[in-house]
């Protein structure tokens, strides 16, 4: 099988995952895709030589995996799908920042590698908590919470079109792929020029496909407006509780550095 | 006043790329008929299937849906009546869920929250898949997505069913569930189709199409007896009028190659004569 086909089977996983019914499962999902987008915010708007004042943030997807039972070794697949991208934007760093920053023993670190480290943990704690957010709530009802918050509902639509036709239109570039293995006896990788022909057809065909599927939507009355059912969620004391503690914590995290501060307060006590 | 015929008058469809796809097409189809459009690739089914409920506009000649002459003023009483299940379900089930997509054609239609779900717990039970509804469509089979795909237009209890190859790419069990379904409905219904053994057990009357012009309009069973018809018009007669392979060997063969089955002493022929 290809590794593709692996990766997007396993999409289908993650949409089994979201109907299972915890105490997180049922919050209202506004509550999960603010405190999402809270923890977001305050990791990425750290100084980039930063490591140990994030290392605190991993509590957050911890306990929501903890309390929700999503299977640990799954999530961690997952993300490290992600890690090589965040690799490759930190890769040159340690080439360009030779600066010295702090001695280990014998050895000088360059801030070089510091900031590549704390890109790949900035990426493996915002990847976490995005993957841990579709698991635990489903994409459809993300986009139905992102409406609900104020996004224009033509972007949820467009979400929501992606993520359906993301796995008709992987089927067929799969195939097409085969196809060409197939017929390539051994030679492994396509060149340039297959790779180009290849996406432009997959496209022409996407055009056609968008085309048909307009054509159904108009045969079923469809005018313009999008209307959905989803369920009606109540954004109650729970979801208050659950936003606004999480959210305290991560911007206490964000202004002291926990594991400085608890480092002092040790070796004060022993003074 | 009947909303249940169809009737198609000098139609003509030219694209815009000079191809006449369609040439002075007349036909009259009345309140319950079940009739078939069959045809060889590129016949002109397809166009005319669109134009039945007012996704392409004719080139010249005109449609008419029950008592109302289809125009631009009327698209949406007349998408209401006329239901087209396309040949693709991935194409129509564009929602997050079976029910969603069920839904979406009461929901534009302004149904109150209440009658929609009615109305599609309603079309799901017509064919057979309540227990899909929470289903995302990527997750069901082929025979699944295309019983789920009928019922998004039977919600809005359409008077005219207009089915585009149904049974395309169905396996022998999922082919027969969803004629079974197509034998039990009332309303008026049109059907495209290469599957002819399914024409005959489905429609009782049949009109081929051959290069954008109506070749021939009658009861199917006659038809299909039509050998010369049939062949000037790329096509052939269903298996079930074939003669049995064993008893007359020569007839069902490509010219120059052996019969697939020995004429006699095979274990598979299994009725008498």
């Amino acid at each position: 099988m290809l590794a593709i086909d692996g990766t997007f089977l396993d999409f289908k996983q993650l949409d089994l995952l979201a109907t299972q019914h915890t105490a997180l499962h049922r919050l209202d999902p506004r509550a999960k895709v603010l405190t999402t987008a809270c923890f977001v915010l305050c990791v990425v708007s750290f100084d980039r030589y930063t490591i140990s004042a994030m290392l605190p943030y991993l509590l957050y997807p911890a306990v929501l995996i903890a309390a929700s039972g999503l299977p640990f070794g799954y999530i961690l697949r997952k993300i490290l799908i992600v890690i090589p991208f965040a690799l490759v934007i930190g890769i040159f760093n340690p080439v360009f920042d030779r600066q010295v920053i702090m001695h280990v023993g014998e050895f000088a670190i360059w801030g070089g590698w510091v900031s590549c480290a704390s890109i790949l943990i900035r990426a493996t704690l915002t990847a976490s908590v995005a993957i841990i957010l579709v698991a635990l709530t489903g994409f459809p009802v993300i986009c139905a919470a992102l409406e609900k918050l104020g996004m224009p509902k033509a972007f949820a639509v467009q979400l929501l079109f992606l993520y359906r036709y993301i796995f008709v239109l992987t089927d067929e570039g799969v195939r097409t792929i085969r196809a060409c293995q197939l017929r390539s006896f051994g030679r492994r990788g396509l060149s340039l020029r297959q790779f180009g022909s290849l996406v432009g057809h997959l496209l022409l065909r996407t055009w056609d496909r968008a085309e048909r599927i307009h054509m159904a939507m108009l045969a079923r009355g469809f005018s313009g407006e999008f209307h959905t059912t989803g369920p009606q969620g109540r954004f109650g004391s729970k979801e208050l509780i659950f936003m606004g503690g999480w959210s305290a914590l991560f911007i206490v995290l964000r202004l002291y550095n926990a594991p400085q501060l608890l480092g002092g307060l040790f070796a004060g006590s022993l003074s | 006043m009947s909303h249940h015929k169809v009737e198609v008058r000098n139609l003509q469809h030219v694209y815009p790329d000079g191809t006449v796809a369609l040439n002075d097409v007349s036909f009259r189809i009345h309140h319950g008929e079940s009739v078939a459009i069959i045809g060889a690739n590129g016949a002109g089914k397809s166009t005319l299937l669109l134009h039945l409920n007012g996704y392409l506009s004719a080139t010249s000649g005109e449609v008419v849906i029950g008592d109302t002459l289809l125009a631009r003023e009327n698209l949406a009483e007349v998408r209401r009546t006329v239901g087209i299940v396309f040949q693709d379900p991935d194409d129509q089930l564009f929602m997050p869920t079976v029910f969603d997509d069920v839904a979406f054609g009461p929901l534009n239609m302004g149904l109150a929250a209440t009658d929609v779900e009615t109305r599609v717990i309603e079309a799901l039970g017509m064919v057979e898949a309540v227990e899909l509804r929470h289903k995302p469509p990527y997750h069901l089979s082929g025979g699944e997505k295309k019983r789920v795909a009928i019922a998004t237009v039977l919600s809005m209890l359409p008077d005219i069913l207009v089915l585009d190859e149904p049974t395309n790419g169905l396996d022998p069990h999922a082919r027969r569930q969803v004629m079974a379904l197509l034998q039990a409905f009332h309303h008026t219904r049109i059907i495209t189709s290469h599957d002819l053994d399914m024409v005959l057990e489905l429609c009782e009357r049949t009109i081929v199409l051959q290069d954008g012009q109506v070749m021939a309009d009658g009861p199917t069973l006659d038809i299909f007896k039509n050998e010369e018809l049939l062949h000037a018009c790329r096509l052939e007669k269903p298996f079930a009028m074939q003669a049995c392979p064993v008893c007359s060997p020569g007839r069902r063969t490509v010219p120059g190659r052996k019969p697939l089955v020995p004429p006699h002493g095979d274990g598979y022929h299994d009725h008498e004569h």
